[in-house]
C-alpha cells in the first residue's frame, strides 16, 4: 500500500539538505509520495529506509510475466476490486491444455489452432494465449515429445505441468529462452521446484488443496525467501463457488491488507469442476470476472472461446474511457457525390457494427461519425451527446459537405423522434430514419437503391 | 514459518428486499408455486461473509404471438409451440421455468394490435395453464403498455404478477396499476444507479410498498455493454449493502432478449469462421451474458434458450452450495 507524504518523511535524514533538488526533506516526501521525485535522488537515505520504502512501492499484486516473445502474458499488478472503482489492467491469459497422453497429431491440432485463432473485434484482433502441456503420462520422454510438438509452433506462452521437479529440471532446456510457467510447486515439493525455477528463472505457480490459504501463504513465504518471486496462485479449489470464495479472498488480502505472501496473481482450472464443455465456460467466465490471472482451459473450441474473449474484453475496458473512433467522415465502398449519407455515434461499438454492416450490403455509403464522447446511439441521446445540435454541427463542419451532391441524411432508426428538430437545424435536408438495429442495414440500404 | 491468514470478511449495514413473485390459493392467487428472492447480505455468494438466502431464479420468456424477428435458432429449437401461447407456457415449465415470463407482443399497434381485454385473456389462459408465477410484460409502445397492463393487472388481481415496464417517462400508470391489484412493478432505467433510485423512490412515493418492487438495470449482452450492466449492477448491490434503502430491490435482468439479439446469435451466414458453429455459439452467448450477470447479483435471469437455461441452473446450484 502506498505510504502518505507524511509517512515517508519519517524514513528520511530530515536534514533540508537540499541536495535531492527540493528545499525540505518533507517537500521531497510529498514529491515521493505522488511519483514525481526518486529516492535515488536523496544522498543520505538509510539502507533500511530504502528497503521500506521500497517495499510500500512495491505493488499489491506482483506483476508477472510468462512468454518471452511473440504472445506473452503478463498478469498482475491490480489495484481493485470492483472494475467502477478504476479499472483492471492487465487482463487474464487464456491457455489451453493438452495431455502428453494424446498422441501427437492430436497435440499438434490443439497448437495449431490455439497459435491460429484470431478474431476481430470493435477494430481489436482477440488471441487465445497459450498451451499447458501436462505430464499426465508420468513419463519424461512422452513429456519432452509433447512439448517438443507444441514448441516447434510459433510463439505461445507455455505453461508445463509436472509435480516432479527432474522431470521439469529435464525438459526446461528445451524451451527455458520462452519463460513457460512451472506448474505447480506443493507442500511436498517446494524446495527441489523452486530450485528449478531459480535455475532457469522461470515463474512457478504455487499449489495447495482445498483453497487453504494459510497453508499457500505459508508455501509462497518459503519459496520467495528461497529466492524465487515470480509467483501464481492456485488455491486448489475447483466448484464455482469455492474458486469465486478464494479467489476474492486472495484479491481482497492483497489490496486491502496488502497481504505480501498472497500478493500474486492466480491461475485457475474452470474445467475441472464442469461435466461439459458449456459448464467450463460458465466457469471460465467466472474466473475472467473475478480476478484470474492465467485460466487454464480444457476445450478448443471457437464457439467457446469466441464468448470468453468476448467478456474478457468488456470487463478489462476502463470504465473510465469508453473505446472510442475519430469523428469524421468514413467512406465504405467508393461511395460519389450522389451515395446515401449514414450518420451515427463515436462509440466504438456502434461504428464498427454499423460499418460493418454497411459493408456487407455491398452499396456504397458515407458513413458520418459524430463526437458523441464515445456513447452508443440511446445513451448519447440521453445525455444530450447526440442531438440534433450536435447533428448539425457534424454535418457542416466535418468536411461531408463538400463531398456530396444531395441533401439526404439517414439518421438511427431509435431517434426517429429527433427528424423534426434535425429538419429545423438543417433547412433544405431530408431526414430519414434508418433502422433501429445495424443487422437491417444491409436491406434498408438495397431498399434505397431499388 | 507457518502464516495465519485471517479471512477478509467486510460487514455490511444492509441487505437486499425479499420480494415473493405469485400469490397461492392461501394468499388470494391460484398460483401452485411462488419465488422468492432477495435478502442477501453479501456481494454474491460470498458465503464466509452473508446469508444468500434464495438462489437468483431464471424464468423463461414467451410472446402471446409466434415472434417474428427472434432467431431461426431459437425459432427451430421451439418449433410449433411458438404458435399457441399455453402450449409454449407449459413447454418452458416442463423445460425449468421457475416463472414464466410473457411478453405481450401481439398487442402492439405495429404487430397485431390486440386489445387490451383480449390480450388480459391470453394472461388468464397462461395462469390456466401453469403453476408457477408470471411476469407480464407489455407490447413495448408506451401508450398501449399502459392500456394493456390496466387491463391485466384488473383480471388477474391478487395474483402477485410482475409487471413492467416502468421507466423513467412513464411508470404512473403501470405502478398505480400494480398497487390496486396486488401486483409488483418492474422499474427499468438505463444503466444508471442514480436514475434507477430515482425511480425507485418515485414508484414507493406513489405508494406502492418496497417489497414490490423489481429493479431492471437494463441489460447489455455480452459484446454490446455487458460491461456498463455489470458495474452498474455491482453498484447498486454495494449501494444496498452500505444501507441506501432505495437501492435494495432484487434485480431483474433480460438476458435472453439481449443476448439474442446480438448478431452472433442472429446470424449464421457470412459471418468469421472464428465464430465458430453457429447454434452453439447463440446458446453460449446467452449462457455468458446470464452468468456474467448472475456474479454481478442478478435475481431473476429472463431467458430464451432452454439449452442455456439448463447450464445457467446448474451454474446457480453451484453457486449457492455452501
Amino acid at each position: 500500500m502506498a505510504l502518505t507524504g507524511l509517512q515517508i518523511y519519517k524514513l528520511l535524514p530530515k536534514t533540508n539538505c537540499k541536495e535531492c533538488g527540493v528545499p525540505t526533506c518533507l517537500a521531497f516526501a510529498m514529491k515521493l509520495a505522488t511519483k514525481s521525485a526518486e529516492l535515488s535522488a536523496c544522498p543520505y537515505v538509510t539502507e533500511e529506509a530504502k528497503n521500506e520504502l521500497e517495499a510500500a512501492s512495491a505493488p499489491p499484486v506482483r506483476l508477472v510475466s510468462i512468454g518471452a516473445d511473440g504472445r506473452k502474458i503478463e498478469v498482475g499488478n491490480e489495484t481493485v476490486l470492483y472494475r467502477h472503482d478504476k479499472t483492471f489492467y492487465h487482463q487474464p491469459g487464456l491457455v489451453v491444455r493438452v495431455k502428453d497422453t494424446q498422441s501427437a497429431d492430436e497435440i499438434k491440432a490443439v497448437a495449431d489452432a490455439v497459435c491460429g485463432y484470431c478474431v476481430e473485434r470493435v477494430g481489436l484482433s482477440l488471441n487465445v494465449d497459450g498451451v499447458a502441456i501436462e505430464n499426465a503420462s508420468g513419463d519424461t520422454s512422452a513429456f519432452a515429445k509433447a512439448i517438443e510438438v507444441v514448441g516447434s509452433n510459433a510463439n505461445v506462452a507455455l505453461v508445463l505441468m509436472s509435480s516432479v521437479p527432474a522431470t521439469l529440471d529435464t525438459v526446461m532446456p528445451m524451451v527455458a529462452d520462452r519463460r513457460p510457467l512451472l506448474y505447480a510447486a506443493d507442500a511436498g515439493n517446494w524446495q527441489a521446484m523452486a530450485e528449478v525455477a531459480r535455475k532457469y528463472k522461470s515463474p512457478l505457480a504455487v499449489k495447495v488443496d482445498c483453497g487453504d490459504l494459510s497453508a499457500l501463504a505459508t508455501l509462497t513465504e518459503d519459496i520467495t525467501k528461497a529466492g524465487v518471486t515470480d509467483l501464481m496462485l492456485d488455491p486448489g479449489t475447483r466448484s464455482m463457488v469455492d474458486s469465486l470464495q478464494a479467489m476474492t479472498k486472495i484479491r481482497r488480502l492483497a489490496l486491502r491488507k496488502n497481504f505480501r505472501p498472497l500478493g500474486f496473481p492466480m491461475i485457475s482450472f474452470p474445467g475441472e469442476g464442469a461435466s461439459s464443455p458449456l459448464e467450463e465456460v460458465a466457469a471460465a467466465s467466472q474466473h475472467i470476472a473475478k480476478y484470474g490471472g492465467v485460466i487454464v482451459l480444457d476445450h478448443f473450441d471457437p464457439t467457446l472461446i469466441y464468448p470468453l474473449l468476448t467478456l474478457r474484453q468488456n470487463i478489462y475496458t476502463d470504465p473510465q474511457k469508453p473505446i472510442q473512433v475519430k469523428p469524421d467522415v468514413y467512406p465504405i465502398h467508393e461511395p460519389d457525390a450522389n451515395s446515401p449519407l449514414l450518420i451515427t455515434t463515436n462509440f466504438s461499438l456502434t461504428y464498427f457494427t454499423v460499418a460493418g454492416e454497411v459493408e456487407a450490403s455491398g452499396v456504397p455509403a458515407w458513413l458520418l461519425i459524430a463526437d458523441s464522447e464515445g456513447l452508443s446511439v440511446l445513451t448519447a441521446w440521453a445525455a444530450g451527446k447526440f442531438d440534433a445540435e450536435k447533428i448539425k454541427k457534424a454535418v457542416q463542419t466535418s468536411g461531408i459537405l463538400d463531398k456530396i451532391a444531395h441533401k439526404r441524411l439517414i439518421i438511427p432508426g431509435y431517434v426517429a423522434g429527433m427528424s423534426g428538430e434535425i429538419e429545423e437545424e438543417l433547412p433544405g435536408w431530408e431526414i430519414r430514419v434508418g433502422p433501429r438495429e445495424a443487422v437491417d442495414l444491409s436491406s434498408y440500404l438495397k431498399s434505397l437503391r431499388s | 514459518m507457518p502464516v495465519t491468514v485471517e479471512t477478509p470478511t467486510e460487514k455490511w449495514a444492509g441487505k437486499v428486499r425479499e420480494i415473493t413473485l405469485g400469490a397461492t390459493a392461501a394468499e388470494g392467487g391460484t398460483r401452485t408455486s411462488t419465488v422468492t428472492v432477495g435478502g442477501e447480505g453479501t456481494m454474491p455468494f460470498l458465503h464466509f461473509e452473508g446469508e444468500t438466502p434464495h438462489r437468483p431464479v431464471v424464468a423463461i420468456e414467451i410472446y402471446d404471438i409466434a415472434p417474428q424477428d427472434w432467431s431461426p435458432i431459437l425459432m427451430d429449437y421451439w418449433g410449433d409451440v411458438v404458435n399457441d401461447v399455453v402450449a409454449w407456457a407449459k413447454k418452458a415449465v416442463e423445460l425449468g421455468a421457475d416463472a414464466i415470463a410473457l411478453t405481450l407482443r401481439g398487442a402492439h399497434p405495429e404487430v397485431n394490435d390486440r386489445s387490451p381485454e383480449d390480450s388480459a385473456r391470453v394472461v388468464k389462459d397462461v395462469l390456466a395453464a401453469v403453476g408457477v408465477p408470471l411476469i407480464v410484460y407489455g407490447p413495448g409502445a408506451p401508450d398501449k403498455d399502459n392500456e394493456v397492463l390496466v387491463a391485466v393487472a384488473e383480471a388477474t388481481a391478487g395474483e402477485r404478477l410482475a409487471l413492467g415496464l416502468c421507466e423513467q417517462n412513464n411508470y404512473r400508470t403501470i405502478a398505480a396499476a400494480c398497487m390496486g391489484s396486488g401486483h409488483i412493478a418492474v422499474a427499468r432505467a438505463p444503466i444508471d444507479v442514480n436514475i434507477q433510485k430515482q425511480l425507485n423512490i418515485l414508484i414507493s412515493d406513489m405508494g406502492l410498498p418496497l417489497d414490490r418492487i423489481l429493479m431492471d438495470p437494463t441489460t447489455g449482452a455480452l459484446g454490446y455493454g455487458l460491461e456498463y450492466t455489470y458495474s452498474v449492477m455491482e453498484r447498486l448491490r454495494l449501494a444496498a449493502l452500505q444501507g441506501d434503502a432505495m437501492t435494495q430491490q432484487p434485480m431483474i435482468c433480460t438476458a435472453g432478449h439481449e443476448a439474442w439479439r446480438a448478431k452472433e446469435s442472429k446470424v449464421g451466414e457470412g459471418v468469421p469462421e472464428a465464430w465458430g458453429d453457429w447454434k452453439e455459439r447463440g446458446i453460449a452467448w446467452e449462457t455468458v451474458t446470464a452468468t456474467s450477470l448472475i456474479e454481478a447479483g442478478a435475481d431473476i435471469l429472463v431467458m430464451r434458450h432452454p439449452e442455456a437455461v439448463a447450464i445457467v441452473k446448474k451454474t446457480i446450484d453451484q453457486l449457492v452450495a455452501k
